[in-house]
């Protein structure tokens, strides 16, 4: 730890991404404490604050607990950070709408990376909508530089109207690079001793009803700062045609219609009237561009304040970019569009395999599919890498909405699933399985499982444990043994906290022993109350799992495809000299976990005799 | 001196190829060379050996981090299926250079869909413009096949504007120190490779 301090202040300009840039911003700006879960498109943040010297960064179990980590941390008198994914806010929503209530005694900001086009989400939620919602300032930086630039500010802001500020970024300014000016760090205030101010920081009614009309005059007065804010600025071009707009869409408009005129805010809420209206007269025609909700467009119609074209223009779902921004304003009848963003796209291209993502070789994660794909179970599913057992080969997930809801959502259809009609043996189609991972299972699984186990509920629960948050990038957790520091700490014993939340019928199972897997499933799925199953074994791309490979005798493969049923990327299927039907395993590629040969009726598929290592 | 106009490529191929870290050396090797740059990339969900795609821009001020469908100067791809994927993100007498190397995406691996097989002529059809290289045999030759997103940078290297000691020096940084050799071998070999006669392309 503490590398980047000595080698990377040295350089005065970086390429760095958007997470990066709020990293160093965070660091410049004296933070003493930042906490996080992982989350695309959020995680770099706090991995690479965590490189710099002199800020304490955990990850916790969860959002709502890191909020509340940094509240706390706030509230002590310590510059705080605490960053998640757009949905990630949802979590954290109770401690973020309280910590707006009760304000800080040292600036605290909160990142929330949203993910328009879901790249990697089950949704695309315009968390601009939480900054209204809570009361509390919005940033949106455009690039890198910004991200640093405006994260040093967000904590002057944050301590003048003891606030905490909602820093939106979206994928597009997360994971895009750019050049960043790099400046020094500010020495924190030491944090001594903790200030005693009830009425402040305790909200119960009574108080809460005094904080309430601060809150609001707070609002006022940003609205008020707002109209001088130095990220709020007017670029005047043509007269005759006028863009508001934020973050990154500011780029796609600038290259769509170089030479208009533009309102670049920065700060999106609350909204600058007087600067918006005074660039209403300057301008002919006013557009408003925005990704995802038309959250400018309303506040700014609600001004009163006419503008000539806004979402019904371009769209509510996905990303913007500038061939998108293009087409609807020139379609709008704007004049200046970029002529090589309209051009039509050629040639055609012809319908291609897709390459959707998969399994890793060896991951531990596709035994158990294969074996819940034969069992015909409902399988409710949760967030992680093996949310893509629902793809094929295996279509061995039926259900996934959010974090934790597996074994809840199960417990939820169990209670309402009729038995077989006549006191027939259930089917196990009828079954419902949940599934979830250790990370996710320590996010906000285990509360579910409680209540399963208090309301008699008889679901299996399958605890997927590769010991790491392994969709995220490998992130540690309280189940790895080590922090985000480095630093040795206290295991979760899953088997023992399943039994203390009330299950009595816990089993750890080898999910690459697909006999054992089918087995246990089997006497689980026939028991008459509830029980967990730990399929446990480590991530293989994370803890570079790699054990001897396995060939396959083309003389003793019929072609017939089984193994193909593991869905393995080092297997290939081809046509021989003789015109047959063969697979082989890229030694390469194969990690050696013989999923594929169980699945061959033919013992085609054997270890290797001379192991063939990955080349050189 | 008239302003720069920016330069847009994208590159495209598979997780696992090495895309990131052949964006990360344009972006400095622009950057060394006093150009305003944006690269972009998705990680997550797409690392999972799905298509990888990343942008990268250059020029006297970049304003948006995505190359624009139908505007790219030079499409490099590091796996043919994916050249042929993206080939229409490139404007009129933009340049394709791509890897001979076919990974079969999991559903041809699956036996649930089929690989173009003559992808060399859907390309070459598809676009006038193309250059193959089989970067992975001349990555081998450097000392390690694994140099093969090197091997493309050297084989696009002389459609860039950038001086060979810059390349040069950002790819020994960019690199464990143990492979710089290696690296620097299989950069020259894509270069050589790039002003040798049109060879016949053929993925395998």
């Amino acid at each position: 730890m503490g590398s980047k301090t000595e080698t990377e202040t040295m350089d005065a300009v970086q390429i760095l991404s958007g997470n990066e840039a709020i990293a160093r911003g965070a660091w410049e700006a004296g933070v003493k404490l930042a906490a996080a879960y992982p989350g695309t498109p959020s995680t770099e943040i706090l991995e690479t604050l965590a490189e710099y010297e002199d800020v304490y960064c955990e990850w916790s179990p969860n959002e709502k607990v890191a909020m509340e980590v940094g509240t706390g941390a706030s509230m002590a008198g310590a510059r705080t950070l605490v960053c998640m994914k757009h949905v990630g806010l949802n979590v954290a929503a109770d401690p973020f709408f309280s910590s707006s209530y009760v304000g800080l005694e040292a600036g605290m900001v909160v990142v929330s990376a949203d993910d328009p086009g879901m790249h990697s989400s089950q949704d695309e939620q315009d968390n601009r909508n939480y900054a209204k919602f809570a009361r509390v300032p919005l940033l949106e930086p455009s690039d890198s530089g910004e991200a640093k630039e405006f994260t040093v500010a967000a904590y002057d802001l944050s301590e003048r109207f003891d606030t905490p500020v909602l820093l939106r970024t979206t994928t597009r300014t997360s994971h895009s690079k750019s050049i960043v000016a790099l400046g020094g760090r500010q020495s924190p205030k030491p944090v001594t001793t903790l200030v005693r101010d009830p009425v402040k920081y305790l909200m119960m009614p009574a108080n809460a009803t005094t904080r309430h009309p601060l809150v609001e005059q707070r609002v006022v007065d940003l609205a008020e700062y707002a109209e001088t804010c130095p990220f709020n600025r007017v670029e005047m071009g043509d007269p005759r045609v006028g863009i508001i707009t934020s973050g990154a869409i500011y780029g796609y408009c600038r290259e769509a219609v170089p030479d208009a005129s533009f309102l670049k805010l920065g700060m999106t809420f609350p909204l600058p009237k007087r600067l918006i209206t005074e660039f209403r007269s300057k301008v002919e025609r006013l557009y408003v561009v925005e990704e995802l909700d038309p959250f400018l467009e309303e506040a700014i119609r609600l001004m009163g304040i006419e503008i000539d074209g806004g979402k019904e223009l371009n769209t509510l779902l996905g990303e913007l970019n500038a061939r998108l921004v293009a087409a609807s304003l020139s379609k709008a009848g704007v004049p200046g569009v970029n002529e090589d963003l309209l051009r039509p796209l050629s040639p055609e291209i012809p319908d291609l395999p897709g390459r959707p993502p998969t399994f890793c070789p060896g991951c531990s994660h596709r035994g158990l599919f294969v074996v819940l794909k034969k069992l015909r179970v409902f399988v409710s599913g949760d967030i992680g890498c093996y949310t893509m057992g629902s793809l094929p080969p295996y279509n061995a997930m039926h259900c996934s909405t959010c974090m934790g809801a597996s074994i809840s959502m199960t417990h939820g259809m169990a209670k309402v699933l009729e038995p077989p009609a006549g006191g027939a043996k259930p089917d196990l189609r009828n079954k419902v399985v949940g599934v979830i991972g250790d990370s996710t299972f320590f996010h906000s699984g285990i509360t579910s499982l409680m209540n399963v186990a208090y309301n008699g509920g008889k679901t299996l629960t399958i605890i997927v444990d590769n010991s790491t948050t392994a969709m995220t990038g490998g992130q540690d957790n309280p189940g790895s043994g080590k922090t985000l520091l480095g630093e040795p700490s206290a295991t979760v014993d899953i088997p023992a906290l399943c039994r203390a939340l009330g299950i009595d019928r816990v089993t750890t199972i080898d999910p690459y022993d697909l006999e054992e897997v089918e087995r246990v499933l089997r006497e689980e799925l026939a028991a008459d109350e509830a029980s967990v199953v730990i399929a446990k074994a480590p991530c293989v791309l994370q803890f570079k799992v790699r054990k001897p490979v396995y060939r396959v005798d083309p003389e003793l493969c019929n072609g017939d495809k089984r193994c193909l049923q593991a869905g393995c990327g080092a297997l290939n299927l081809y046509i021989d000299a003789d015109g047959k039907r063969k697979v082989e395993i890229d030694p390469a590629d194969c990690a050696g976990c013989g999923v594929c040969s169980q699945l061959c009726k033919e013992k085609a598929i054997a270890r290797a005799v001379q192991p063939e290592g990955k080349g050189s | 001196m008239s302003a720069r106009p920016t330069t847009n490529v994208l590159l495209t191929g598979v997780g696992g190829q090495g895309v990131v870290l052949a964006s990360y050396v344009l972006s400095q090797v622009a950057m060394s060379e006093g150009y305003d740059v944006k690269q972009s990339e998705v990680h997550g969900m797409a690392q999972r050996g799905g298509s990888v795609t990343s942008h990268f821009r250059f020029g006297d001020k970049v304003w948006s981090p995505l190359v624009a469908p139908g505007t790219a100067d030079l499409l490099m791809a590091f796996e043919a299926l994916e050249g042929l994927r993206y080939v229409n993100w490139l404007k009129p007498g933009g340049v394709l250079v791509y890897n001979t190397q076919r990974i079969n995406p999991s559903p041809v691996s699956a036996g649930l869909a089929t690989y173009p097989a003559d992808i060399d002529a859907l390309i070459r059809a598809a676009w006038p413009n193309v250059k193959c290289v089989n970067a992975n045999a001349l990555a081998a030759q450097a000392g390690t096949a694994k140099a093969a997103n090197v091997a493309m940078l050297g084989a696009i290297s002389p459609t860039l504007p950038f001086a060979l000691d810059t390349w040069e020096a950002v790819i020994r940084r960019a690199v464990p120190p143990k492979t710089v050799d290696v690296n620097l071998e299989a950069f020259r070999l894509g270069a050589a490779s790039a002003s040798a006669p049109a060879t016949e392309c053929k993925t395998r």
